[in-house]
Order: C-alpha cells, then structure tokens, then sequence
C-alpha cells in the first residue's frame, strides 16, 4: 500500500548535500553525493550493505564530518558550525538509531525525559511529564513508561527511540534502519509510525532501509545509492522500472515475481 | 648484494618503528586533547550535580564491602606478619606505631587505589564500551546532550572525590584489623592502641595520604573513563576496554606512587 503524498514546495529545501565525499582509510565510502530534502517530505534512501547509507546521516546530524563538499540543514552548514550552534542545531534534528540506542540503566521515563530536561530547562515536573505522556501516547506505548529497556520487544524499543527524538519536536527526522530486524506485522506499525509522525509532528524525513515494503509504504520519493553515488530517484515504481542488474536484486528479493 | 639487503631490511625496520613511534604520538596528542577537555568542561556550566551523585553512589558506596574486606585483612595480616620480626629486637610495643605508618603512609592510599582500578575502573571501561558499541553515547550527542559532560566529567569527579573517602575508610578499618590482630595473642586497650597510633602520625603524613589518594582517584577516572569513550566498536572492545582500563589505571598508580614517594621524602 502507498501513502498519500503531500505537497511539496521544491523551493523549500531543509537539507542540502552538495558534492560529499567520505572515505575510511583507503576505503570510498561516498563520491560527490548530492542530495535534497525537502519541506515535509519522506525520502528514502536504499542501498545495499556498507554503501554509506548511515554514514550519510551521521554527517547530516554533524556526528561524522565529511572529507569534502558541504552539507546545509535548515540553512545552516553543518560543517562550518561551533560544537555549540551544533548541539542547538541538532535539537531540530531527530535521529532514530538502527538498534534504538535506549540508555539501558533508566527507565523508559528517564530515556524520554534526559533530553528534555537538559534542553529545556525551565520546565516545570507536571509539564515534563505531560509531555512525556503525550508522546508515549502518540506512539502507543503509555504502559510502558516504568519498564526497562531490556524489558521491551524490538518493536517497542524502536518506538520508544522514535518517541525520545520526538520529544524535541525536531523539524527533520533521520531514521536509520527504522525496520531492521523486526516481524512483519510490527515493520507495518513502525511505518504507519513513521506516516504519523510526518503527519502530526509536521516533519521532513530521511529514511534509510533495504526494506522495499517499508520503503513503497513510507516515500514521497525514494533515491538509490549505488557504488558511492546516488544514481537513481524517483517514485518506487521510477526506481524499480529498469534491467540494470544492480537494482532489479533488491525488487525481486522483496517481491518474490 | 649483501649490502643492498642489509639497506632493505634496515630502511623496513626504521619504516616499521617510526610507524609505531608515530602512533605513540598521535595517541598522547589524543590524551592530551582529552585531559585538556576535561579541564575546560569541568568549570563550563551546566553541571551535571545529580548524575555526579549517582556515580559517587555507584563508585563509593557500592564498593564498601570489598574495601572493607580487603582493609582489615591488610591491617590484620600485615600485623601478624611483622610481630615476630618486632619481638625478636624486644620491640613488639612498637606495632601499633609501625602498622599506623604504614598504612597511613602507604598501604591504605595504595590498595584502595588498586581495589579500586579493579572494581571501579573495570566497571567505568565496560560501561562506557558498551555505550559506544550500542550507540548510546552518539544517542546523547544528538539529542542536544554533550555527552563529555554527563558521562565523563561526572565519573571522573566521583573518583576523584570517592577515592580519598574511601582511603580514609581503610584506613580505619586497617587500623581495627591491626588491632584484632595483637588482642589475638596481647593484652592491649584500644584506647592505650589508638592514642599510640596518633602519636606516631603526623600531620603531614594524612595530609600526604590525601593527596595520593586524590592523584590515584583521579588517574583511575580518567584512564577509565577515556579507554571506555574511545574503545573499538563491537563485544570485543568492550572487554578489552574493561581489560585495559584495569591494567592501566593500576599501572600508573605504581608509577606515581613512586614519584610521590620520591617526592615526599624530599620534600619532608
């Protein structure tokens, strides 16, 4: 099923990548990537394994710096800013971690309030917890608000994780693997999630999967990354539309023809 | 021939060691960066106050039982061990003197600095590692947390302050297993025990104590704390950090030991 799409004003970029290049050692991860984001939109990015996919969105959040080009999120080059415009930049920016990346020793409470109470804090307790509870709700999770990480499934620490960044309410979010390893039916909540999100928190998102249901499910546009480089973009079916032996792997491992 | 073999396997060696030297460099510079971090957040606001008491917590009050433990049988066997030298010169009066010196001025700083390389180190290493392996620490950084603060400075402030409190407490508790330990076989008040053991130490010998445990406390925060933020990504890199955060935290103490020894005795 494909969602509705919203409309999307292609003056109104929140990311820019220009030009970006990003290497290990002697290992090219990225070549001359150029990518654009735009206002309340859902990109998806796919790739095979190790082709830079969440390396491109650590540098985006400014957690990796690339070696060349530049990188412009909500006007802002990511590059040219102090730790400090960073970290107030970043509270814009939402990041959903490939394994959740809850901090196992606190309660699901205190992973959703450390960055509120350290970004905002004039807040009062009843305004803490409430907005705690409003964004636990928002993703169908308020009995879990005194359990433990370890105590969660897979697919409740991926929700709890997105309900963590949303706490911010950040203008862009980065989901990284956003359904690796989970069943079928909780992938379907995790993207219906995801449509939500876009829906109610107003954001523009960069979603990084090999997932191609999860991909068909959640895109306004999807772009394809190919030995270093982004090569494809389009709707599912622009993608999928082709003989190019590196492309048609990914549709018929997803859609057994 | 010979000659230009030689010249090959000697250019190879020097190539292989000025690639090792280089790395030693590049891995003090990253030392230093870190030491120098450390001091620029320490006095940065916001402070961390709450998460320092939580680590105080975990640093200090969870590890009474071992340093307890491990106190007494230090005052009590190093008691038992010294008495028969003692009475053979006639001078078994002097123990309560001699175990006050030496735990005072050595034992009680040293082995709650190396109980506590183990125990707390090892637990600092492992923690840290684990965070980074799971991509907690990146977590912090992006929701607008600066995790050098929160993780870091609050650690290494706990030991800091925790392991002084804790040295005392041995102390203590070393002194009380010194004493168990000369009821067992002599008839001596612990009045007449400690008023002889206050006699023999001097000022300058707690505030010399302090001070090695405050340089100790400090050397264990910050060696684990940085070999647990920069270990290796994966299971493995955790136990390595645990391993190395232990093994070198317990490594430096020995050497500043021996430099604060040599520098007290010239400067007393």
């Amino acid at each position: 099923m494909e969602k509705n799409k919203p409309v999307i004003d292609p003056q109104d970029v929140v990311i820019h990548v220009d030009n970006v290049s990003k290497s290990f050692g002697d290992l090219h991860i990225l070549r001359d990537v150029d990518l654009k984001l735009y206002n309340r939109e859902n990109l998806v990015v796919l790739g095979r394994s190790g082709t830079g996919k969440s390396v491109l969105i650590k540098m985006i959040s400014g957690l990796l710096m690339p070696d060349a080009g530049s990188i412009r999120v909500l006007g802002q080059e990511v590059t040219a800013l102090s730790e400090k415009e960073l970290q107030k930049l970043r509270l814009r920016i939402g990041f959903s971690f490939q394994n959740s990346a809850l901090y196992d020793s606190m309660t699901v409470r205190e992973n959703l309030e450390f960055p509120l109470v350290r970004n905002k804090r004039n807040l009062s307790r009843a305004e803490i917890d409430r907005e705690v509870e409003d964004v636990l709700e928002g993703v169908g999770l308020s009995q879990a608000i005194n359990q433990m990480p370890s105590e969660l499934s897979g697919g409740q620490r991926k929700r709890i994780g997105i309900a963590r960044t949303l706490i911010l309410r950040p203008d862009i979010m980065l989901y990284d693997e956003p359904t690796a390893g989970l069943d079928p039916i909780t992938c379907l909540e995790i993207n219906n999630l995801i449509n939500d999100v876009q829906a109610r928190y107003n954001t523009s998102s960069i979603i990084i999967t090999h997932d191609l249901a999860c991909a068909k499910q959640v895109s306004d546009r999807m772009v394809m990354l190919l030995d270093g480089r982004f090569e494809r973009q389009g709707t599912f079916h622009e993608i999928f539309d082709t003989d190019d032996a590196r492309v048609k792997p990914f549709y018929d491992y997803n859609f057994i023809r | 021939m010979t000659c230009f073999w030689f010249r090959s396997v000697l250019e190879k060696q020097l190539i292989s060691m000025w690639k090792k030297i280089r790395v030693l460099l590049l891995e003090f510079a990253k030392i230093h960066r870190f030491l120098m971090r450390f001091f620029r957040e320490v006095v940065s606001p916001p402070f961390e106050f709450k998460e320092f008491i939580r680590q105080c917590y975990e640093i200090g009050w969870k590890s009474f039982p071992l340093i307890s433990l491990t106190g007494f049988i230090v005052g009590f066997v190093f008691t038992k061990q010294s008495r028969p030298s003692l009475e053979e010169f006639g001078a078994s009066s002097m123990i309560p003197a001699l175990i006050s010196i030496a735990i005072v001025r050595a034992l009680a700083p040293l082995v709650t600095a190396l109980i506590g390389s183990g125990k707390i180190g090892s637990q600092i290493g492992a923690e840290l590692s684990s965070m980074n392996v799971t991509e907690q620490i990146d977590a912090m950084e992006v929701s607008g947390t600066n995790p050098f603060k929160f993780l870091i400075v609050s650690r290494v402030l706990a030991t800091t302050f925790m392991i002084p409190v804790l040295t005392f407490y041995v102390a203590g508790i070393g002194l009380m297993g010194g004493y168990l330990s000369i009821i067992s076989k002599d008839q001596l008040s612990m009045l007449s025990f400690f008023s002889q053991v206050f006699n023999t130490i001097k000022m300058v010998d707690v505030f010399a104590m302090t001070f090695r445990a405050l340089v100790f406390g400090f050397t264990i925060g910050f060696v684990s704390t940085y070999v647990g933020y920069f270990s290796s990504k994966g299971t493995e890199g955790v136990g390595k950090a645990a391993n190395s955060a232990v093994v070198a935290s317990m490594f430096i103490v020995f050497i500043e030991e021996l430099l604060i020894v040599q520098l007290l005795s010239l400067l007393t």
